[in-house]
């Protein structure tokens, strides 16, 4: 990150010697106060700022949780209703925390479908936007794990299922169940384990997170437009003009995630999880949880046990070559017609897969969810492909001041609103 | 867009209509919606109806039920059935709790404290199974959390909003199950040790009809008539309210709580909203600091 030019000028001795030794103010400076954002951002691009509010959340939530927690097949249950009758406040880092990894799945999926729109993932942004399909796959391994821990017939069997799934896996298969169950089923020494790896695990988020940030830092952010900035005028400082949008944001967001909360802690959970595991009983039907429902509505409407994992994992991997997939020059959806009715026909698809995932795998269901999945696959492996191809794209902005100014308009300080040369860019 | 709009209707006209097929497969009519004081934002526990719901608790169901995670202590919590700490010690010295070993390495007997959790009416689950044609009757701490019943759509939807939200679905199933013990249908084959029960997933269930009216004795009024009906219907409310508080004994400083929590979000929110278009209203200038290297994708 040395390699940053910063306009951080230190004005302490201190700060000057400490700068000299070890230049993070200059990072920081250079990273969240000085950096230039699109001014034309809208509301879709505080998602980031919110998801990190939500990682943090999770972590303190879990970091606590922790303290009171038993991690063994026989006292994970009891151990969590300790949480919520005896331990002050339990219930609420114990329902912050479940429905903080919802709506961490919330902002998340907001987020991916407003790079999926804008383009985000396109050069000069592949990197940055690979390791965003990273940061989500160990957040589902992470929320997986972490549904396991109240150790409720849902967790149980959803820790079965899962686990048998990865014994599909042609060679490795069989010794990456054992090494996850420890044992000839899903047991004590599971729990044990999935403990452990849910404690691991989000400190590789955070690890990912900082690798994520700056990459973004090196490219800038992408835009409504899709055009990049050209001249300061196209920008604003990141403080503290995204700062405090970003602020804002996350304050309306957790007004969502307090009502869950508070109102409906348990709406986006399953019932059959209060009741302990029972191996010997398995529940009518095995449904994860909301955020996993398209995926698992993949695995299950293929016939073939190893089709339906290969599809199903490949359904999360191919997000990943979007990137080399999509051959429009455009990056902005805005701007392309007819992938813009794709695009949106896509996200209903996910939305029906996801339904149709916690409906029972037997008749117009199974046919219903093998169409979506051929157009999930098909929206990556043709319809990114050849749209580009063929599509007119509509003309582009001249620049970003142009398009929140209008194109008759001059290109130029008059188009500012007043006070413009006054702008607080002196901070630091 | 017009073709989106399209697609999204017929896509919506599908859904709807799968999600009516199973309506028509589906067995087990949905339980009646109930009036719960403790439902929506300012719910609160009614504590006469907690204390009836007790006793029918203690009289009829804790033959069969255990409540392994409730406390004796917890019946006088804030937000409960309101029993004196007096009141409970008294309650728990009535029960025998198997303590031990004690010094020369014996288990023994002993009355109850109000720590001590309500003592399951089985030595384990195999004695309760045996007893009980098989199968442990569940415990009840948790059961109102424990069970629901499937809403469909688009009533899953609206049950998760403000003001027409619905989380009491685990009472109303519990209040349904009791009311539900019926003649079988004609035809409808019920095996020794089940009972036909129009609510229960697939109708047979191993539980015997409970309770009947008059069975427990409510207390009176002045008049010398019970507060409340001694009805099936009357006792399953009052123990389906108890459940609930059993399984959620924080409910009510939860919800006072989110009510602050909220209104402190909106102010704030309401706040930050003027200082962002404040701060937004002078936009533009040069940028003093790092610019991104322009890329040359264009």
């Amino acid at each position: 990150m040395s390699a940053h030019a910063t306009t951080y000028v230190p004005k302490s001795r201190f700060a000057k010697w400490f700068e000299s030794r070890l230049p993070i103010a200059g990072l920081i400076h250079s990273s969240f106060i000085a950096f230039p954002v699109p001014r034309n951002l809208n509301y879709f691009w505080t998602f980031g700022a919110i998801l990190i509010a939500m990682l943090g959340i999770q972590i303190v939530t879990g970091v606590w949780l922790a303290m009171h927690y038993t991690a063994t097949a026989t006292e994970a249950f009891n151990s969590v209703e300790h949480i919520m009758r005896d331990v002050n406040y339990g219930w609420l880092l114990r329902y912050a925390h479940a429905n903080g990894a919802s709506m961490f799945f919330v902002a998340v999926y907001i987020h991916i479908f407003r790079g999926l729109y804008y383009g985000s993932y396109k050069a000069p942004r592949e990197v940055l936007y690979i390791l965003g399909v990273i940061i989500y796959l160990l957040m589902m391994a992470t929320a997986f794990l972490g549904y396991t821990l109240p150790w409720g017939q849902m967790s149980f069997w959803g820790a079965t299922v899962i686990t048998n799934i990865l014994a599909a896996i042609p060679v490795v298969g069989d010794t990456i169940q054992s090494l996850l169950w420890g044992g000839y089923s899903v047991g004590n020494p599971t729990i044990n384990r999935f403990f452990s790896l849910h404690y691991l695990l989000p400190w590789m988020i955070a690890g990912v997170v900082v690798l994520h940030v700056w990459a973004l830092h090196v490219t800038g952010q992408n835009n409504p437009t899709g055009i990049p900035i050209k001249s300061g005028k196209d920008a604003v400082p990141f403080t503290p003009y995204a700062t405090i949008k970003d602020v804002f944001a996350t304050v309306v967001f957790m007004i969502l995630f307090a009502w869950f909360i508070f109102y409906q802690p348990n709406y986006l959970g399953h019932a059959d999880n209060y009741v302990p595991a029972n191996p010997a009983v398995t529940p009518a039907h095995i449904v994860p949880e909301w955020y996993f429902l398209p995926f698992y509505a993949i695995l299950r409407a293929v016939p073939d046990k190893l089709g339906g994992v290969i599809l199903m994992f490949g359904a999360v991997l191919i997000l990943a070559f979007a990137p080399w997939l999509d051959t429009s020059r455009v990056r902005s959806t805005n701007y392309r017609p007819i992938y813009r009715q794709f695009f949106w026909l896509f996200v209903i698809v996910c939305i029906v897969l996801g339904w149709l995932g916690a409906k029972p795998p037997e008749g117009g269901y199974v046919l219903a969810a093998r169409i979506c999945t051929a157009y999930y696959f098909a929206h990556f492996l043709l319809v990114m492909p050849l749209v580009g191809l063929f599509e007119t794209p509509k003309a582009l902005p001249g620049s970003i001041l142009e398009s929140v100014t209008g194109p008759g308009k001059q290109v130029s300080g008059s188009g500012l609103p007043a006070g413009a040369a006054a702008a607080p860019t002196t901070k630091g | 867009m017009k073709t989106t709009r399209v697609l999204a209707a017929s896509l919506f006209a599908a859904l709807l209509g799968a999600s009516a097929l199973p309506a028509l497969g589906a067995e087990a009519p949905q339980p009646p919606r109930e009036k719960w004081s403790y439902a929506g934002v300012f719910g609160r526990f009614d504590q006469a109806q907690l204390q009836r719901g007790f006793q029918v608790y203690k009289e009829v169901c804790a033959a069969c039920h255990s409540m392994k995670l409730v406390a004796f202590r917890n019946l006088s919590q804030e937000g409960g059935p309101g029993y004196s700490a007096a009141q409970v010690k008294a309650l728990a010295a009535t029960y025998q709790v198997k303590d031990g070993p004690n010094d020369s390495g014996e288990m023994f007997e002993r009355p109850g404290r109000p720590a001590d959790t309500f003592p399951p009416p089985f030595p384990n689950d195999q004695a309760a199974a045996a007893a009980n044609g098989g199968k442990a009757p569940p415990d009840f701490s948790v059961l109102a959390k424990a069970r629901t019943y499937e809403r469909g759509f688009p009533w899953f939807i609206s049950d998760a909003l403000p003001f027409v939200g619905y989380s009491e679905q685990g009472v109303d199933y519990i209040h349904a199950l009791l009311n539900g013990y019926e003649d079988p249908p004609e035809g409808k084959e019920v095996p020794a040790g089940t009972y036909y029960n129009e609510y229960y997933p697939g109708h047979l269930i191993a539980m015997p009809k409970p309770i009947s009216d008059g069975q427990v004795t409510y207390p009176k009024n002045d008049k010398g008539e019970p507060v409340v009906p001694e009805t099936v219907d009357q006792y399953s409310k009052d123990v389906a309210a108890f459940m609930a508080w059993a399984a959620e004994p924080h409910m009510m400083a939860r919800k006072a709580l989110g009510f602050r929590v909220i209104l402190f979000l909106i102010l704030l929110s309401g706040l930050l909203y003027y200082v962002k278009k404040r701060v937004w209203a002078d936009v533009g200038g040069e940028v003093h600091g790092l610019q991104p290297e322009l890329h040359k994708t264009y």
